[in-house]
């Protein structure tokens, strides 16, 4: 099975903006069946690499390999046909349209003939609610609610059901438990394993590395722009991939901070807060 | 109950309440026969020539956009009409599709100034505005030396654009009533419409979809500019002549009678029952003032009250909407 060709890869991508670098030299492979966690602190980059990943911005070196071919997206779009299905934080982008509605923007499913072809709003509906039920979020039973009036969980997981059932290959999924609470990430999250068990090469974002490891199956940590770290599940602790998170340069830094307090101080240490 | 609610969930809900809050008022207030005003010529000739043009401005503004260049375009229509036809003599056809292709320009240079710049669409048909301001004016002075034509229009002109039916409304009630229901078809009927809330939404996801927003903005924007010059040219027919000014109300007009319909100024939500319903509300204001016995400068008031009750009405429903959950009232109610 690993001999297989990952889904999707990068050799050595840079990407800079102007004179800003912002990813360095940057190598990841993502195979179906499998959640690669992308973590990093505030500003490392994650963004800018899914945004590479998704075709919004072509890298400035480097290559994307697909099935293990070369490949170049000419724009989202391009990388949308070819399975690659961006979710964003708060899901649906259309809080004001209905379930079924938005579920086929730009691919509305019509009846009738010629110029009297209307939008098929019960097929539409039918299809969006039985997508999301099997993920199992069977709360939702009505297509024709508002996508904002769903929950965060809920919309996280219609805009995951929706990349599933237009043919998604890869799923991106830029901080999707970011603003949940316990509950709802936990949905998410189980949402996350199904889309993994149907064979989606699976990309997550996220600060919290509980939710990282649950899910995890390979972890990429980034700091500045750069791969710090790149293990598989089980090979490090929570502990430890907190600390490399928070980038051991900055925890150095603030010893070294402490440390001249203390000489400074003869040897108190600074009133805690 | 649940029909009541079902009733409040609907974007065109704050426009029936609007007008009827109206109707009450005239009638209570104002002493208005309801039976004389029900459709009265006046308010109903103005609705029509109103609604037209609200159509396309209500589409455009779901859509995310706004035109105001529809104020110079409805005397556009009608100079371009009547100096084709009328100054020159020419065919009525020849006129009347000078009028339209007029539209369709200024719709098409607004569209791409829209799709190709990051100016906003108020500013660029602002400049549009003025810029066609400009353009007739120095047209008909330039080339009729009036800033008034005359135009006699031949039979079947004025039978499908300009004659009174039943000597007090005007045949474009006819179009405006018509085209109502294509606008209603294609927004809520047709995957087109569709792609318009959609735009209206979030336009940068839309187009990642596979929308093309570039040429739906631009369709949009000819449609607002081609109904405003065919207001303008029907009025020249039905009038048998046409002015340099008049129109800018029109901007105004439009606005407050979609907004009022319950579109989003911001885009993404909207009906074209709610904007018939905004515009029929509008006119009564307007011109249902004259069956009362109240004085016709206290309409502006009313009309800024009835605005401002809308638009609080359209939050509030738009927020039962949207914490709507269908399983939960169905199941309180065995209905
Ligand atoms: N278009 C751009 N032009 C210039 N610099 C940019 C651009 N986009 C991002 N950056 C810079 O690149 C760095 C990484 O940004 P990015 O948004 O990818 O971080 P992130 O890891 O997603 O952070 P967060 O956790 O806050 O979302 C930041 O310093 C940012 O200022
Ligand atoms: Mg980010």
């Amino acid at each position: 099975m690993t001999d297989e060709a990952p889904v999707l890869e990068l050799r050595n991508v840079d990407k800079s903006f102007g004179p800003i670098d912002v990813l360095q030299e940057i190598s990841l492979k993502v195979r179906s069946g499998e959640v690669l966690c992308l973590l990093g602190d505030n500003g490392a980059g994650k963004s800018t690499l899914i945004k590479t990943l998704a075709g919004v911005h072509p890298p400035t070196r480097g290559e994307i390999l697909m099935d293990g071919k070369p490949v170049q997206f000419s724009g989202p779009k391009d990388a949308g046909d070819r399975g690659i299905a961006t979710v964003h934080q708060f899901g649906g982008t259309f809080p004001l349209m209905s379930i079924g509605r938005s579920f086929f923007v730009g691919v509305e499913p019509t009846k009738g003939w010629g110029p009297f072809k209307v939008f098929d709003r019960k097929l539409a509906n039918e299809i969006a609610v039985k997508a999301v039920q099997s993920f199992g979020i069977t709360r939702i039973d009505d297509g024709d609610r508002l996508v904002g009036g769903l929950s965060g969980g809920e919309r996280q997981s219609l805009a995951i059901a929706r990349a599933v059932h237009f043919g998604a290959r890869v799923l991106i999924l830029d901080e999707p438990t970011a603003a949940l609470g316990v509950k709802q990430a936990s949905h998410v999250l189980r949402i996350v394993l199904e889309a993994k068990r149907r064979g989606l090469a699976v990309i997550f974002i996220t600060h919290q590395v509980m939710h990282a490891m649950a899910v995890g199956d390979h972890f990429a940590v980034l700091i500045r722009g750069a791969l710090a770290a790149s293990f598989r599940k089980g090979e490090k602790t929570r502990e430890e991939i907190t600390d490399l998170m928070a980038g051991g340069e900055a925890m150095a830094g603030l010893e070294a901070t402490l440390e001249t307090y203390m000489q400074s101080h003869e040897g108190h240490p600074p009133p805690s807060a | 109950m649940d029909m009541m609610s079902a009733f409040f969930r609907r974007p065109a809900a704050a426009s029936i309440l609007s007008l009827i809050g109206v109707l009450a008022f005239y009638v209570i207030i104002g002493g208005v026969n309801l039976a004389n005003l029900a459709l009265a010529a006046s308010w109903v000739n103005f609705a029509a020539n109103l609604g037209i043009v609200a159509l396309p401005v209500g589409l455009l503004m779901i859509a995310g956009e706004i035109d105001i260049s529809i104020g110079a375009m409805m005397p556009a229509g009608s100079m371009a009409t009547a100096i084709i036809s009328g100054y020159y003599g020419l065919p009525i056809a020849v006129g009347m599709a000078g009028a339209l292709v007029l539209g369709i320009l200024v719709g098409l240079v607004n569209g791409l100034l829209a799709v190709r710049t990051s100016v906003p669409s108020l500013i660029i048909t602002l400049g549009t505005l003025v810029g066609m301001q400009g353009v007739v004016l120095s047209a008909s002075v330039l080339l009729t030396g009036n800033a008034s034509v005359a135009l006699t229009a031949p039979e079947w002109a004025k039978f499908l654009f300009g004659h009174l039916i039943g000597g007090s409304h005007q045949v474009v009630v006819i179009w405006w009533l018509v085209l109502t229901v294509l606008f209603g078809f294609v927004l809520h009927k047709t995957r087109y419409g569709n792609w318009i809330f959609a735009m209206g939404g979030d336009k940068t996801s839309a187009r990642n979809a596979g929308i093309p927003t570039r040429g739906m903005t631009i369709l949009l924007f000819i449609l607002s500019a081609t109904c405003a010059s065919f207001v303008g040219m029907c009025q020249a027919i039905q009038f048998n002549s046409a002015q340099v000014s008049g129109g800018m109300d029109y901007i105004f007009n439009t606005i407050v009678s979609v907004v009022v319909g319950g579109v989003l100024l911001t885009g993404g939500l909207g009906t074209v029952p709610g904007v018939f319903f905004g515009t029929v509300t509008f006119a009564i204001v307007n011109q249902g003032i004259y069956f009362t016995h109240i004085n016709r400068n206290w309409a502006n008031l009313i009309i800024g009250v009835v605005l401002l009750i809308a638009v609080a009405m359209n939050e509030s429903f738009r927020k039962l909407a949207l914490h709507h959950q269908p399983g939960k009232t169905a199941k309180a109610s065995p209905s």
